[in-house]
């Protein structure tokens, strides 16, 4: 049970105070995700902390577990000063093996998408552009999470995990209605489902690098995960695409080695 | 009176933090304090605060947090958790930058943020400790109670960007509405502090 796992120590200092219990959110394979609080109530605040590993030799592990969150940390950093929107750092201790990011309100993508797409009523049948019209609040999210995985590309950073799981959606602060006024609370609720700025989070497997390639296996890792969660989506990726290679210069040239990507897959011959 | 007893969610419960601000205190009371400051004299641990640098509460409160942190584990930097909180306040591992920079200069700084950390091994009460206050701050006017917006009054927002690495920052430069602007330089502050050094 994930009830089960000891709090981190930096955690245990409550009930010092009047604010809600730590939350155990998800368990990753590196590490575990707490909800809490930042200074008070109203600043909810993700608590990242990484364990020590016993099977590991301790230094090398203490080692280990410092220099990833500090990675981490200054990947969120750089793209907060570039303005991609990321979750900040409010507090961390990285030989403590923790990090304090602020919350982010709303679901993960891959929820919003699923929403929308369970509620399309033939529902095994695949969206092709035919039937595009009526996909026009998906196509924007698409056109959205391109734009945004360009600004954070320009930056100078590789996700190393894109996937819909690893981008939230945070409500709009005002609703926005599109221009083809749906009717009925049920299409109403279809559509906020896909409403909201895009918030990339999980930065445990970035990296920095500026080269084609490197960008190009970061969008094909995206384009599998969304053809393997979404498949009946697949075909509006393109739209993704579209929106990305608007966002930089060198953009286009990142599209056009993803198809060299595709051809052979994540890995990069030996060869050469 | 006009201590405010600070609340800090997630810190350890055996200590009281105080907090308290004075505006327009005159250059011979800095000057006094200064002198007890470098005489290290144990009755004068508080962290004096230039409130010109301070953003708002929650930038303050961080710092609180980090220092407080840093006492939980034993990884403090400085003397004590006093000297703490002022380092904590800086985005760089340079101590006597963060004093400076943060901390009161003596005949200069006039709005004077003050925060006590009284350990439950301490027999001091908060009657004793804004006496104290009084006594040797006995110039300025106490801001009662100590909000954003008095805190704000007192920023001065030059030194903030540039304490921070805040110019140039494309972040910010794309943000048109001030008041949003101000909150993002906060984000940003914050986020320094907790990657000081890094």
């Amino acid at each position: 049970m994930a009830t089960e796992f000891p709090l981190p120590p930096v955690l245990t200092y409550y009930p010092s105070s009047s604010s809600t219990p730590p939350s155990l959110i998800t368990q990753g394979a590196e590490g575990r995700l707490y909800k809490s609080t930042h200074l008070a109530s109203s600043r909810p605040c993700a608590l990242k902390y990484r364990p020590p590993k016993p099977y590991r030799h301790p230094i090398l592990d203490a080692r280990l577990t410092k220099a990833r969150i500090q990675a981490e940390a200054k990947v969120l950093d750089r793209c907060c000063r570039e303005g991609v929107p990321v979750p900040a750092v409010y507090a961390m201790d990285a030989a403590a093996g923790w990090m304090m990011l602020e919350w982010i309100e709303g679901q993960p993508v891959r929820a919003g998408i699923n929403v929308w797409l369970g509620a399309r009523p033939e529902t095994d049948e695949a969206i092709d552009a035919a039937n595009d019209a009526h996909q026009t609040p998906l196509i924007n999210l698409m056109e959205r999470i391109g734009t945004v995985v360009g600004a954070l590309h320009l930056t100078g950073i590789i996700h190393g995990d894109l996937t819909t799981s690893n981008m939230m959606l945070q409500p709009w602060k005002t609703t926005h209605t599109s221009q083809q006024q749906t009717n009925g609370e049920e299409a109403a609720a279809k559509e906020a489902a896909v409403q909201g700025d895009v918030v990339l989070i999980d930065f445990g497997l970035a990296t920095t690098s500026s080269s084609d390639e490197d960008r190009a296996v970061d969008l094909y890792v995206l384009e599998r995960a969304f053809a393997s969660t979404h498949p009946r989506a697949e075909k509006l990726f393109e739209h993704v695409l579209e929106a990305y290679g608007k966002t930089f210069k060198k953009a286009p040239s990142v599209l056009v080695k993803l198809a060299d990507v595709r051809m052979r897959g994540r890995k990069r011959s030996m060869l050469g | 009176m006009a201590l405010e007893k600070l609340t800090i969610d997630n810190t350890p419960s055996n200590q009281n933090i105080y907090l308290a601000l004075f505006r327009d205190v005159d250059a011979d009371t800095t000057q006094a304090l200064q002198k007890q400051l470098l005489a290290r004299n144990p009755a004068f641990e508080y962290a004096f605060i230039d409130a010109s640098s301070i953003i708002s509460r929650v930038h303050l409160l961080s710092a609180i947090y980090n220092a407080l942190n840093a006492v939980a584990t034993n990884t403090l930097q400085t003397p004590n958790v006093h000297s703490e909180i002022v380092l904590s306040l800086s985005p760089s591992n340079n101590i006597a930058d963060a004093y400076r920079r943060w901390g009161f200069a003596a005949g200069k700084t006039t709005d004077l943020i003050v925060v006590k950390v009284v350990f439950h091994d301490n027999e001091q009460t908060e009657e004793q400790v804004w006496a104290h206050l009084k006594e040797h701050i006995p110039t300025g006017t106490v801001v009662d109670p100590i909000t954003d917006e008095e805190i704000a009054k007192s920023t001065d927002w030059s030194k903030v960007r540039k304490y921070y690495k805040l110019n140039g920052v494309p972040a910010l430069d794309r943000i048109k509405d001030d008041a949003e602007k101000k909150r993002e330089m906060e984000r940003l502050a914050v986020m320094g502090m907790a990657l000081r050094g890094l």
